[in-house]
């Protein structure tokens, strides 16, 4: 039910930063198909560390799809309803161009020479992908997180071009915070002597350490601090402690598995360009009102957004913000809070009230 | 569907066709609903349960998880035609806040409420000395919501008091609407069970809080 699928672009990307990147490819997954009308097609759009792969077996780890449980006839996302289009983004690890690519002008990977790239940047590479497969209007765009920021950006950015906009769990700007906690993970692995300078493919190394220690302070942040204690406690892994530096509590040990995990799917230059991304992006112009102007001429797009009680990376105040915005800029905004002590992760996990919501949406909207 | 409540029955007979309309305490979005078919307006709502909010996407309405107490201050002045408040302004804990916050927003303002002047209400409290248990204020004083009841009078004074002008009033009792009412009048002040009342802004009104 689902085709995977490499875009080739003769045309460059324009970059925010002011050049272009040459030589883009986009690699995206589709599930059903797109109607007569071409009128059902649904971008999903991934957050920091996922990709393409929102449903059926991940190529490289066999595991289910990230978003698999809103995916499936039935589900919120249907494929015998819905085209539904998912792509890595530009800067990604998983098959689009990103540092990891070979530079068409030196013949080797990028490394530090691939150029920053925005939000913005990586919405105008799905916006020439939806382009080259035929499609003018998006019945939605829909994502979490990084995916949420995403959405946000398509509205402003593309407001002709979708019909709903679905964010959830995400902000229209990163915070101090969120930039702080970024930032420990880059330094973790910039630390790394395996970095070296960002070229450690051509020294045949991989910065494990400092990626796996940057994806453990990254994975605290999204669970909240019930979640952890409920799951972990102060668990011992054996019976007694080692009166040393093993992990004793099992909390320690989930977490170096978390890192080790990711370190096998994701590559830390990657992860260094997606998070400057995340923090460089600010749709608010520096106020409410300037958060009110990017959504001036998305007047005809239907807006859901949805947060979670128990999220402190992306907390309720960020969702409301943008909710006022809309309201000012006189765009039809729906929210709901959902109840949950999952944390910013909740998105990704059993939340019956989410996908009860998002199915009502989507259902209401349907394409005619 | 034709609306069964008496008084979404008057609120449909008093919204302009095409109106920009915001119910606040939306629910489960009938009321939207209706007034979507029947009115062709532009309907947005407040819900406080997020089930609430689910079942309005579901409808197909643009419906945001919120309280009247605080989230008026969600939309610019004049964002609105109509504002809706039924059966909640009692329950809120400025009531004074949200009634003006509703006519910074919206032009006009309809406003349900149960009249605690009903002379049910009124012999309750004078002859068991208890207070009023009826069927618009069925809870008891410790379990209800209601935690700033008034009579007709108490809500035309605190209209008045805020520069509004009552351009309709409609009274209901047994589940009836009776003849158009004026709230001054004590006569309907004894008769009324529950209330509506369609206001507008005349000129600018007082500051909202003291």
């Amino acid at each position: 039910m689902s085709d995977q699928a490499l875009q080739a672009f003769t045309v460059p990307l324009r970059l925010d930063s002011g050049g272009a990147l040459k030589g883009l490819e986009i690699a995206y997954r589709t599930f059903g198909a797109l109607n007569a009308e071409r009128s059902n097609a649904i971008l999903v759009c991934h957050a920091l560390t996922l990709d393409q792969h929102l449903a059926g077996p991940h190529p490289s780890t066999g595991k289910p799809g990230w978003w698999q449980r809103m995916v499936g006839p039935g589900l919120p996302l249907d494929p015998e309803r819905h085209f539904i289009i998912c792509s890595n983004v530009v800067g990604g690890c998983m098959g689009s161009t990103g540092p990891a690519s070979i530079n068409p002008g030196t013949d080797a990977p990028w490394g530090l020479d691939f150029p920053v790239v925005t939000i913005a940047d990586m919405v105008r590479a799905q916006a020439m992908l939806v382009e080259a497969l035929g499609i003018e209007r998006l019945f939605a765009v829909v994502g979490g997180s990084m995916g949420g920021m995403q959405v946000l950006q398509w509205a402003a950015d593309y407001p002709k071009r979708l019909s709903a906009a679905i964010c959830i769990a995400g902000a229209a700007r990163h915070s101090a915070q969120n930039i702080a906690f970024h930032e420990v993970g880059r330094q973790a692995i910039m630390a790394d002597p395996d970095w070296r300078g960002g070229a450690y493919a051509s020294h045949g190394v991989r910065p494990e350490r400092g990626l796996a220690v940057a994806r453990m302070a990254a994975h605290i942040t999204y669970l909240s601090e019930p979640a952890l204690q409920r799951k972990f406690g102060r668990e011992l892994q054996r019976d007694g402690l080692s009166w040393g530096f093993d992990a004793d509590f099992q909390v320690e040990s989930y977490l170096r598995h978390q890192g080790a995990a990711f370190v096998e799917r994701f590559d830390a230059n990657s992860y260094l360009y997606i998070t400057r991304a995340m923090d460089y992006f600010d749709l608010t112009a520096g106020s409410p009102e300037g958060l009110a102007r990017a959504f001036a001429a998305a007047r005809d797009v239907r807006f859901c957004l949805f947060s979670f009680t128990s999220d402190w990376l992306y907390p309720t105040s960020e969702s409301r913000a943008i909710v006022r915005a809309l309201n000012a800029a006189g765009a039809r905004a729906s929210f709901v809070e959902i109840a949950t002590d999952k944390g910013h992760d909740a998105f990704l996990l059993d939340e019956p009230q989410l996908t009860a919501a998002l199915a009502g949406f989507l259902g209401a909207a349907a394409p005619r | 569907m034709t609306p069964q409540r008496p008084d979404f029955a008057e609120i449909l007979r008093l919204v302009p066709s095409g109106a920009r309309v915001l119910d606040v305490g939306c629910g489960e979005g009938e009321l939207l609903d209706l007034l979507i078919r029947h009115n062709g307006v532009d309907g947005r709502g407040i819900e406080i349960s997020a089930e609430g909010v689910s079942a309005c996407l579901a409808r197909g309405l643009s419906v945001m998880q919120g309280d009247a107490d605080r989230d008026l201050d969600y939309f610019p002045a004049g964002a609105f035609d109509v504002v809706i408040l039924s059966q909640t302004l009692q329950a809120v804990p400025r009531p004074r806040h949200v009634l003006s916050e509703m006519l910074r927003i919206g032009e006009r303002a309809i406003v349900t409420l149960p009249n605690f002047g009903h002379w049910r209400a009124r012999l309750d409290l004078l002859t068991r000395g208890r207070m009023p248990m009826t069927r618009a204020l069925p809870e008891p004083w410790w379990g209800t919501a209601n935690i700033h009841l008034c009579t007709l009078g108490d809500f035309a004074a605190l209209a008045a008091d805020l520069g509004l002008i009552i351009e309709a009033c409609a009274a209901f009792a047994g589940g009836r609407r009776s003849s158009p009412a004026r709230p001054g009048r004590g006569s309907e002040n004894w008769r009324a069970e529950t209330a509506l009342f369609l206001l507008r802004r005349a000129g600018p009104g007082r500051s909202p809080d003291p």
